[in-house]
């Protein structure tokens, strides 16, 4: 393997493992720490069946920002239409790392295409929406856009490698799946395709030490997960005994 | 504050301001004195090495608050809250806005937390801890009444007022406390109540209050204290022994009591609902406050605990006491522990065991403010959301005319008094005007439509701060009042519907 397809290989196998340790870091680190008191949002679930189907609209629809006014109902379109695409191309982009391909990813392979069509619209409006009003303004970081951008740079090189500067995707899957068998094999060398993986790499390790890790936050957090119910059960954290 | 302090003009409908920096930076808390943070336990002035202090706290604070640890890592700034909270629309103040507020907090943590607030410091969004930040700690999370709403339009719920209390318990830490609070924490920490009223005090005004029922009405309502075997024990805010229109609402639970026949005492020694330990993020001082009602239930030997009508009191006794000072096996375990006044009154009320007289009422027209940390941080009741209906039942039960104010103003997404959280002090006054607007724009609202001229609560910081605003604002000072006000104006003393 030339010098490329090494640091390549490397570089795949350092993003995993920091986007595994650090998420796997996260989540214990969150579960070690109490939750002393109990702090529901009330009206709350009084039971944990109750909390499960506080949650999953939240999860599926993101139903919190359903009770807002205009700025965020824009953001409910650009923000969900964004995850579902996401999902979807993720999704698709299974068929890379199996062999032989199962019937449910070669399924959703039309629609993941289309969540790419969709996939930098609904990025455009994440970033645009950031420039509406003056409060937006003043509480976006640098990190903000910076996330966006990576975001639309993998989603744009993407439909490039699909469209334009085509790669050879026997290659491209040799890659893949060497990746996750172990058996590391030389990458393309497509310079759109090492930028399209350079570019998920990078966000791939920022995503433990980012405010990415909302994703874990809705299931959490405690004014959404706990349960109503301080009266009946007595709730004791272990510093607060 | 110099010059002369006004309330915002009502234009008719809740407008977001533009962003002006700096707008309720004079707004500040009186700092707590040397000796009244050393009687709390915090260091008496800030040391010279605070910022060690202040980090290793705040180190603390995040591994023992799931919330905080949490709430710090995963904001998007998405900016849902940016425009909910009412210290912003009244203030157009940035740092009003939860998650500007909370980006204070956030900011340092990034600072001194996390790998890439240490490596990259600014372009990463980390501030070091400096004189600077430190002011805008003090000033902008006093500026802050915990009231959830932003959380109730958060994505993930994000509470601003955890950030909050966190970061007054770590400026606490530091020698740096709001005079106000931690005064109120000392009174019912040493004496039994925040206002400071003494045993005879309190017997004086319980003196009071049975002569006027008796002069009113002619019934022999008593108001016992400290009767050891009574069946309940009742906890008020103090500021109902004391306060108008508070006082009113203590005669109506008086008048329950005794229309329902049931042996019930007030405590000198447990003679405070309320508890500000909660708005400093203290959990020793909280814990300590809420001891004294167990431990005189406990020596009372009563069999039911039932809460007065103040919010965040509601909300630490329902939702904190039993994890604080529980168990409660000790107590009578068919009825719930503790019990707010409003369960009690309306489940007799639907028994029957209470005659009504709406026409008691018939000069006002009702609108109810759900009081913040009810809506938001508790329940009544049976069912999530009965502590909007059940006091707005027991309105309805005793009044003939009550209108909601708009959707979007009322139930969970109430907004605050102004005034809760600690920042019902003077010094605050205009900030508190300015809070309220929201508020008040959706009660002129009602009172355009329906002609409302009674603006009825169940928490005595909200009957204080609206007593105080309401001539402000050109309304009468009289039109706010407690539910059990209203329910002692329409309960026919010694008439039964038959139980």
């Amino acid at each position: 393997m030339d010098t490329l397809s090494i640091v390549f290989n490397l570089l795949a196998y350092a993003a995993a493992s920091i986007f595994i340790g650090g998420l796997l870091y996260r989540i214990v680190q969150y579960f070690n720490t109490p939750s002393p008191l109990k702090i529901p949002g009330t009206p709350a679930p009084k039971t944990s069946i109750g909390v499960v189907f506080r949650l999953l609209p939240e999860i599926l629809f993101f139903r919190t920002l359903l009770r807002g006014g205009v700025a965020e109902k824009i953001l409910w379109v650009g923000g969900w239409f964004f995850h579902v695409s996401l999902f979807f191309i993720l999704f698709r982009h299974v068929r890379f790392v199996t062999y032989p391909v199962p019937g449910f990813v070669m399924a959703v392979q039309q629609i993941g295409l289309a969540a790419a069509h969709l996939f930098p619209f609904a990025l455009l409006i994440l970033i645009v929406r950031r420039f509406l009003n003056d409060r937006m303004a003043v509480i976006s970081l640098f990190q903000d856009y910076f996330v966006l951008f990576l975001l639309l740079g993998i989603g744009l090189t993407g439909i490039i490698l699909k469209y334009f500067l085509r790669t050879n995707l026997v290659d491209v899957k040799a890659f893949m799946l060497g990746l996750v068998t172990l058996s590391p094999a030389p990458v393309p060398h497509s310079p759109v395709f090492l930028i399209h993986v350079i570019l998920a790499a990078i966000l791939v390790i920022y995503f433990p030490f980012s405010k990415l890790l909302h994703a874990w936050g809705v299931l959490m957090s405690p004014t959404r997960a706990q349960t109503d119910n301080p009266r009946e059960v007595r709730h004791v954290a272990p510093w607060a005994k | 504050m110099a010059g002369k302090v006004e309330a915002p003009v009502l234009g008719g409908k809740i407008e977001i301001p533009k962003v002006q920096y700096g707008a309720s930076k004079d707004q500040r808390v009186i700092p707590a004195k040397p000796d009244l943070m050393q009687k709390l336990n915090f260091p008496s002035e800030r040391p010279p090495d605070w910022r060690e202090r202040f980090l290793e706290k705040m180190a603390e604070v995040i591994k023992k608050y799931r919330s905080v640890r949490l709430f710090l890592d995963i904001c998007v700034r998405c900016g849902a809250c940016t425009d909910k909270c009412h210290f912003f629309i009244g203030t157009g103040d940035p740092r009003n806005m939860p998650v500007y507020r909370q980006e204070m907090m956030r900011s340092v943590y990034r600072r001194y937390f996390t790998t890439g607030g240490k490596l990259f410091r600014k372009l990463a969004g980390a501030e070091d801890l400096t004189e600077q930040m430190l002011e805008q700690w003090a000033t902008y999370y006093y500026q802050c009444s915990g009231c959830r709403r932003c959380s109730v339009f958060c994505p993930y719920g994000i509470d601003t007022a955890e950030i909050t209390y966190a970061a007054r318990e770590i400026m606490d830490s530091i020698g740096i406390g709001s005079k106000y609070t931690l005064e109120i924490i000392n009174k019912a920490e040493t004496i039994g109540n925040n206002l400071g009223l003494t045993e005879p005090a309190l017997r004086n005004t319980l003196d009071f209050v049975e002569e006027e029922i008796k002069e009113n009405t002619g019934a022999d309502v008593k108001l016992p204290l400290n009767v050891e075997g009574a069946d309940i024990l009742l906890v008020t805010p103090s500021a109902d022994f004391f306060a108008t229109p508070h006082i009113e609402s203590l005669t109506g639970y008086a008048k329950v009591f005794h229309q329902a026949g049931v042996s019930w005492t007030l405590s000198s020694y447990a003679s405070e609902a309320a508890n500000f330990g909660l708005f400093v993020g203290n959990y020793a001082h909280m814990k300590a406050i809420n001891k004294r009602i167990w431990d005189m239930a406990r020596q009372l030997k009563v069999k039911r605990v039932i809460i007065g009508e103040c919010g965040h009191a509601w909300r630490v006794l329902y939702s904190f006491s039993n994890t604080l000072n529980g168990p409660f096996d000790f107590l009578d375990s068919r009825y719930k522990v503790p019990q707010h006044i409003c369960e009690f009154t309306l489940d007799l009320a639907k028994k029957r065991a209470f005659k009504f007289d709406k026409s008691a009422n018939d000069n006002f027209t009702v609108t109810f403010h759900d009081s913040c940390n009810v809506a938001r941080g508790s329940r009544m009741g049976d069912t999530p959301g009965d502590q909007f209906t059940m006091p707005r039942e027991l309105i309805n039960l005793t009044c003939n005319k009550f209108f909601d104010m708009p959707e979007g103003t009322i139930k969970e997404k109430t907004f605050c008094c102004g005034a809760g959280g600690g920042l019902l002090t003077d010094e605050l006054i205009d900030l508190r005007l300015k809070a309220a607007v929201t508020r008040m724009q959706a009660y002129k609202d009602v009172k355009e439509k329906h002609n409302v001229n009674f603006l009825a609560l169940i928490c005595a910081i909200c009957k204080a701060q609206f007593t105080k605003i309401l001539p402000y604002y050109k309304y009468d000072m009289e039109e706010v009042g407690g539910v059990h006000q209203l329910i002692s104006n329409a309960i026919v003393l010694g008439a039964k519907e038959g139980v």
